[in-house]
């Protein structure tokens, strides 16, 4: 199916299900956190509700989590996800010159991308650590944040809550700087419109 | 013989030491008013009739000898601060509208207690709205309990205790309907109710002081009295979730002090008293993040250029 210019199913209907509140919701996590971080007096929205929609997309979101992590194993999406150790770092630098300056000077894609292979390589080793090590680790910790109780007072000298709240807040910044570069590289295709068209209808154009 | 004069020595130490521990009141059933001020039910023989009466003793003269023995004006019999009078009963009813000494009355200008600061204790207290309010009326005691006071954020060194010792001053008037009554001449607002806004009221409550933020602080004195009025009262976060926080300015100053005087520079950049929200309160992670931030931003708007100047 993947000859030129053919058009593959790429993302199913669960996945841009999935996707979509995702997108949404982080966007909105995102909005809400930059908000607390000014207080109560100065935040951009009023504080209270920026709590509410905070923690109301936190949950929803570890929900749409774990469907995502379990709809990936059932549907073997995973395995788009797994890494080959051998030649790995020889493939991250390829695609990396490609976007650097190969792209610039005609040079073809070294991975297209087919039935076989979603994402290249530098795509997959940025959504395996976004969404297997840093939206992990912001649920369990804006879940810490949710019962304080459950953190550990002290470590060392250092404020259980204090030092969860960091964490959080750096993992949450992190993600949001993952959000910028992937709403940037998903303009680059033929047309800056045409990934955006495909996570919404699931068919990507194979050029 | 010296052995002997040795053991003697140490004998007589040994009663000194005891008879200096020794209150007023270690035998408060012996004790002439505190067999009655210490126990629900009071006992005694009605003279008109020639029979032995019991009645109830008013809650709020009983006394806890525990914490009487505990506290700092131990040593005082209670007809020291008390007319003599009281020695009789039925007690003389216009007793109770004699003046009763005051704090400054023993511990104003004595160089012995100047390390309390009495002076400046009363004078923030007369900006605060609880003298505003009721004036005179309003003594140290309504808070303090000259009884069985014990300064604990002085003494003790558990932050937990500090803070919950410290609220229970305030919630004793102002978790109480009648206490509150009496002095404001209103009902009490509901204290969860009127905190609404505040996130993680629970943890606040059990964490920070009342006077944390109700409060004009002031770095010289300890303890700040300056109460201040409701919309006066501190709602900013900031103020103390900040690595210059406000919270240093009076609570957990000596702790954190000796903390940071401990530490080495990483481990002072997070410091235990930001009680923090977030990185941002951070000076060199607010810092860092900008940075990667515009980088990010930088490295994007570059390429748009070039992809740009390649499709021209």
């Amino acid at each position: 199916m993947s000859s030129a210019n053919s058009k593959l199913y790429f993302y199913p209907l669960w996945l841009r299900i999935w996707h979509a509140i995702n997108a949404i919701g982080i966007i909105l996590l995102i909005i809400t956190g930059i908000s607390m971080q000014w207080g109560v007096e100065d935040s951009f929205i009023e504080f209270k509700t920026a709590i509410n929609i905070h923690n109301t997309s936190g949950i929803v979101l570890t929900v749409n989590y774990l469907f995502f992590f379990i709809g990936n194993i059932i549907t073997r999406n995973i395995r788009f996800y797994l890494i080959k150790p051998k030649g790995f770092f020889k493939r991250l630098f390829k695609q990396a010159q490609y976007y650097a300056y190969g792209m610039f000077q005609g040079m073809q894609s070294p991975f297209p991308l087919s039935e076989k292979r979603k994402f290249n390589p530098l795509q997959k080793l940025a959504y395996v650590i976004v969404m297997y090590v840093f939206v992990p680790f912001v649920i369990i910790s804006g879940f810490a944040l949710l019962f304080p109780e459950m953190i550990i007072e002290q470590v060392y000298n250092l404020s259980g809550v204090l030092l969860t709240a960091v964490a959080h807040s750096i993992a949450g910044f992190f993600i949001s700087i993952f959000l910028v570069i992937h709403l940037y590289v998903a303009s680059v295709g033929k047309s800056p419109a045409e990934n955006f068209k495909s996570i919404i209808t699931g068919w990507h154009n194979v050029h | 013989m010296k052995k002997l004069q040795f053991l003697l020595f140490s004998l007589l130490f040994v009663l000194f030491c005891k008879v200096n521990a020794q209150t007023p009141y270690d035998d408060p059933k012996n004790h002439a008013c505190l067999k009655c001020h210490s126990s629900q039910i009071i006992s005694f023989q009605n003279e008109v009739t020639g029979t032995e009466m019991k009645r109830l003793m008013n809650p709020y003269y009983i006394i806890d000898t525990t914490a009487l023995r505990m506290g700092v004006h131990k040593s005082f019999d209670c007809t020291d601060c008390h007319s003599y009078d009281y020695t009789k009963y039925p007690h003389d009813g216009n007793l109770k509208l004699q003046p009763m000494s005051n704090c400054l009355d023993c511990h104003g200008g004595d160089p012995t207690y100047a390390q309390y600061q009495f002076e400046k204790i009363d004078e923030e207290f007369k900006k605060s709205v609880h003298y505003k309010i009721s004036g005179e009326n309003f003594s140290c005691t309504r808070c303090h309990n000259q009884h069985t006071y014990h300064p604990t954020a002085r003494n003790s060194s558990s932050v937990q205790e500090i803070v919950s010792y410290s609220n229970s001053l305030c919630l004793s008037c102002h978790n109480d309907m009648k206490k509150y009554e009496l002095v404001a001449g209103h009902e009490n607002p509901q204290i969860i109710k009127i905190h609404e806004w505040l996130p993680n009221q629970e943890l606040h409550f059990k964490n920070v002081r009342c006077i944390e933020c109700h409060t004009q602080v002031t770095d010289s004195l300890m303890v700040s009295h300056n109460i201040l009025s409701k919309d006066q009262a501190l709602r900013k976060c900031n103020e103390c979730h900040n690595t210059n926080s406000r919270l240093k300015a009076s609570l957990y100053k000596y702790e954190n002090l000796q903390a940071r005087a401990d530490n080495s520079f990483v481990e002072s950049l997070f410091t235990n008293e930001s009680y923090i929200i977030g990185a941002q309160q951070f000076p060199l992670l607010k810092k860092l993040s900008y940075l990667i931030f515009f980088l990010t931003l930088g490295a994007i708007s570059i390429h748009i250029v070039f992809r740009f100047l390649k499709k021209k």
